[in-house]
């Protein structure tokens, strides 16, 4: 067992770019420049004529000073080490990792679209709001409800919306339930959401069989009958399998007073062939990243369009977009019940745009056959690695699995190490250690973009990892052997995390205790 | 990390728990087998003295590299101390699951409850079957 004194196997220090590459910081020469400024006739007017001593620095800002091609090399170089959807599979599980259409950028680059301003007045505006419209309609269509707002940022800022129109619906009836239920298979932002939102989560088993325990959710709103908020869900669920029973607890749930709620993560299995609207649920988020192929962020700007049942229209945030004549729209700001604003402005509007891009290509039944073919893709990959691996629920699976990596432990294996492994064969690993029931978990998401020679090829890379870790086990416990770091101290990285880079003698002066 | 083992001097919880049983207190921790599975730990989210815990509800918090878990009370009672060494050394308790790993140190409430739990022969057996 590691120790946390005993740590500094590392070739490099935490936070240090690989090998090979300096930082920014280190290539800064002073007096370069990434640009030169010709004179100008203007006077130039002092800083201190315009801000008051109080709003200005003491002393400069320390940037790096580097030239222009020097700055590009650096990029360029980072971004060659790098891997993403445009290198090669990612067949990471609940994140769906799909290829991001061109045309979607294409569309979002047109100069009347990435020229807006949100200040514009309505009346210049009004072909983008109606594509928000357009998108609002469509969101509505496949989720199988009545009313969208685009403003959420991203999905787990929709989960807190949702949360908060739960909250706004109960209010305005005098109650005030505070249990939110939650199976224990749920994306971990899901009792996040629930504590922000004020309400208290309480965890639901799963059965036998890998799905939400019906009898168990049934005896637990009994006995907390007038306090039960809402039910939070996933269909198919982070098994990657799909809740059969759903409709009765949807019914259990509504006769005890609470809603429920959709978690979108993966509706990329269900485009078309089933919506939540009519398996009850009554509030949707969609991750447009992961189900509509926009940029996965990276933290950077994302979208979790919230779609509810017309008996919560009320209490959406504001502004709705109101249709007042054909292709005639108004901002409406004007709501009482609102639970008011979630987001500046009107959301993410090009994000938004990508998704409008995305399922106008498509059409209906090309969004059935993205559902269809990552179905299919996830199940052949299951098919040619589940002799490998102990298979914790035998059904059919949507469009991602789930199998445990139990049985390599017996040559002192773990998930970690055929991650870890898997690597070196120029793969990304699946998502490991999720869902939290399945022991040694490996969560495998191929997406429909993969195309049948690129499934054979990552199950080939399994096959041999996993036969790695029975002929020669030490391999993959110390994998990655050809990345440009090797295996790295995760204690030391959750505990003393560094954050940002700094020049070389600014770092030896942070370091000293103040 | 050290062997697999289940001290025969104490008792067990189904949670994955271990009691230590010294007078009117008892100590707390959490097994090899839950260490194992957690994986290295690096933060403990313990109660302060005094707090009360009772059996079979959460006290506090586990984070390992890999998840946070909670951490159940295998008996009731008052919390006269808690490990603060895992502060600055997490890791203690894979190192030291049964000793330097401790999470806290209980005055009991309902002694009657130890008799609920298991020896090791019976935890061994627990983590062949439902356990694990």
């Amino acid at each position: 067992m590691r120790t946390l004194t005993e740590t500094p196997r590392r070739a490099t220090k935490p936070g240090a770019p690989p090998p090979g590459i300096r930082t920014i910081y280190e290539k800064s020469r002073p007096g370069r420049r990434a640009y030169s400024l010709p004179q100008t006739g203007v006077p130039e007017v002092s800083l201190d004529e315009l801000f008051p001593g109080v709003a200005r620095r003491r002393r400069p800002a320390r940037l790096p000073q580097i030239a222009e091609v020097d700055l590009v090399r650096h990029f360029t170089e980072l971004s060659g080490r790098d891997y993403g959807v445009e290198t090669g599979i990612y067949p990471l599980g609940s994140c769906t990792m799909k290829y991001n259409p061109k045309v979607n950028e294409l569309v979002a680059a047109l100069p009347g679209v990435r020229g807006l301003h949100p200040y514009e007045p309505e009346e210049l505006v009004q072909g983008a709001l109606e594509l928000m419209d357009t998108l609002s309609r469509w969101l509505a269509e496949i989720a199988g409800l009545a009313r969208t707002t685009l403003q959420p940022a991203a999905g787990a800022h929709g989960e807190l919306t949702g949360l908060l129109l739960v909250r706004a619906y109960h209010e305005d009836r005098g109650a005030e339930p505070h249990i939110a239920l939650i199976p224990d298979t749920a994306h971990g932002t899901n009792p996040a959401s629930v504590v922000m939102a004020g309400y208290e989560p309480a965890t639901m088993p799963s059965d036998a069989r890998g799905g939400i325990d019906v009898a168990a959710v049934r005896r637990f709103v009994n006995e907390h009958a007038g306090d039960i908020a809402c039910l939070m869900l996933t269909n198919p669920n982070t098994l990657g399998l799909f809740e059969t029973d759903i409709v009765e607890v949807a019914r259990i749930v509504h006769e005890a007073g609470g809603l429920l709620y959709y978690d979108g993560a993966n509706s990329n299995a269900v485009l078309g062939r089933s919506r939540p609207g009519d398996m009850g649920f009554d509030i949707v988020h969609f991750n447009t990243h992961k189900t509509f192929s926009t940029p996965h962020g990276g933290g950077g700007p994302g979208a979790g369009p919230v779609v509810v049942r017309d008996i919560l229209e009320p209490y959406l945030p504001v502004p709705v977009l109101k249709k007042t004549a054909a292709h005639q729209y108004t901002l409406d700001y004007d709501r009482p019940r609102s639970i008011g604003k979630v987001r500046s402005f009107y959301g993410n509007f090009g994000v938004l745009v990508r998704a409008y891009a995305y399922i106008r290509a498509l059409g209906a039944e090309g969004l059935r056959e993205v559902s269809d073919a990552a179905v299919l893709n996830a199940t052949y990959v299951m098919a040619g690695v589940r002799d490998l691996f102990d298979v914790p629920y035998e059904r059919p699976v949507m469009h991602e699995f789930v199998v445990s990596a139990e049985p390599l432990r017996a040559h002192g294996v773990r998930a970690l190490d055929v991650a870890k492994r898997l690597l070196d064969y120029g793969v990304h690993p699946p998502t490991t250690y999720f869902p939290l029931i399945v022991k040694e978990a490996l969560m495998i998401e191929p997406t429909e973009t993969e195309s049948r020679d690129d499934l054979d090829a990552f199950v080939a890379a399994v096959r041999a990892v996993v036969g790695e870790a029975r002929s020669d086990p030490e391999l993959l416990r110390t994998a990655p052997h050809t990345m440009p770091v090797g295996r790295l101290d995760e204690v030391a990285a959750a505990r003393n995390p560094v954050l940002s880079q700094r020049f070389p003698d600014d770092e030896v002066a942070a370091a000293r205790p103040t | 990390m050290p062997d697999e083992s289940y001290p025969a001097e104490l008792k067990y919880f189904k949670e994955h728990d271990w009691v230590r049983v010294e007078g009117g207190e008892a100590t707390f921790g959490i097994t090899w087998w839950a260490q194992d599975a957690l994986g290295d730990m690096v933060y403990a989210s313990l109660p302060d003295v005094g707090a009360a815990v009772s059996s079979g509800q959460p006290y506090g918090e586990l984070e390992s590299v890999k998840s946070v878990a909670e951490i159940y009370a295998p008996v009731s009672g008052e919390v006269v101390a808690a490990n603060d060494t895992l502060v600055a050394e997490p890791a203690f308790v894979n190192a030291d699951p049964y000793g330097q790993g401790w999470l806290i140190r209980v005055r009991l409430s309902a002694p009657s409850e130890l008799d609920g739990l298991m020896d090791a022969a019976a935890y061994r057996e627990f983590l062949a079957t439902a356990g694990s």
